[in-house]
């Protein structure tokens, strides 16, 4: 039996760009940027460089003019959390997380704990680490 | 959007919380074809219940199979699995996998940014629907590791038909898993790890 056969693909330059999940608009129109649904935080306004496993820890208790959303982040967040854990906790899509929490980083009610990696290749060091801790699972 | 109000909001089991000094974390993704066990994956390696995040996106119409053609705009929501494996006090791998379609993941802001690689699960049942999940990878130079789901009444391909079938380079492992049991799972993610030191060791020997 011969199994289907693919043909193997190369790194082009468009995505090698430093954002490559944000592809330019192309001729035929299909790779359009994604717009996203802002309904809790609103249409605009700059957002952190925030990662969905940048670690979230509160360093406040909810003020009295928090938000529910904010209050209910801060509360989740009392111990370190990723934002993927908040987006999923909160039933708030990534993008909304994100953008609630941009204020709240700017007002420092939490604190973000970024990812280690952003270079093309991890360093040894951290890999090592990483199998450390799956052999011991 | 219903926000449900922030009494009722479920949050981490207290044994779910990760220590204070945690101080970083790194990710794995899980990519493959519609039912081929990503989730299942995740689910056995992860030491939290599996938890759910969504994104939702509008995209034009054009190029997406129900509305080939048309000018209107569609919403899609794309949900993804994650769990999370506590490597040190101090460092947490998450591992994310999604049932969605791949090309609509693709577009997810960030997912394969700073990923320290990804596991390709096959199905040789369905081996085609694993070629474009493939081809983006390439493309977008994410190095990844191929896992062979067992499933009891797949074909079984020698390990070199299968890298000619999928057109794959030499160097990149080929690894049969059962991804329901904890242990296979954490040898795919093992195996992921040592192509990814050798990778890194090839870019800087010393």
């Amino acid at each position: 039996m011969t199994p289907p056969q693919r043909r193997r693909r190369y790194p082009s330059q468009e995505t090698a760009e430093p954002h490559p999940t944000r592809p330019k608009e192309g001729p035929e129109g299909d790779t359009k940027a994604p717009e996203r649904l802002y309904v809790v935080a609103g249409p605009d306004g700059e957002r952190a460089d925030i990662d969905l496993v940048t670690l979230i820890v509160a360093r406040a208790d909810p003020p009295p003019s928090a938000t529910p959303e904010q209050t209910a982040m801060l509360r989740l967040c009392t111990a370190p959390l990723s934002v993927a854990e908040l987006s999923a906790y909160l039933s708030l899509p990534f993008s909304v997380v994100t953008v609630l929490l941009t204020e709240m980083l700017t007002t420092e009610l939490v604190q973000a704990r970024a990812p280690i990696v952003r270079q093309a290749l991890p360093d040894r060091s951290l890999l090592e680490a990483v199998m450390h801790g799956l052999q011991r699972l | 959007m219903d926000f449900k109000g922030s009494d009722t909001i479920p949050g981490p089991r207290t044994e779910d919380h990760l220590p204070q000094t945690a101080q970083a974390a790194v990710k794995i993704v899980i990519v493959g074809g519609f039912g081929v066990g990503k989730t299942t994956m995740v689910g056995s390696v992860s030491e939290i219940r599996p938890l759910t995040t969504e994104e939702t996106m509008t995209q034009a119409g054009v190029g997406v199979d129900d509305n080939y053609g048309s000018e209107s705009k569609t919403a899609t929501t794309v949900a993804m699995d994650f769990g999370r494996i506590s490597i040190t006090e101090q460092l947490v791998l998450y591992l994310f996998g999604t049932p969605g379609q791949e090309r609509f993941w693709f577009l997810w802001n960030g997912l394969f940014e700073g990923a320290l690689g990804a596991v390709v699960l096959i199905d040789t049942r369905r081996l085609e629907v694993s070629f474009d999940v493939i081809g983006r990878l390439e493309e977008r130079g994410v190095p990844f590791v191929i896992a062979v789901n067992s499933f009891p009444d797949a074909p079984r391909y020698p390990v070199a038909d299968l890298r000619a079938a999928l057109d794959l380079a030499e160097e990149i492992p080929i690894i049969d898993c059962d991804a329901r049991r904890r242990a296979s799972s954490r040898d795919v993610l093992m195996t992921l790890l040592r192509f990814l030191h050798s990778l890194a060791r090839a870019k800087a020997p010393t």
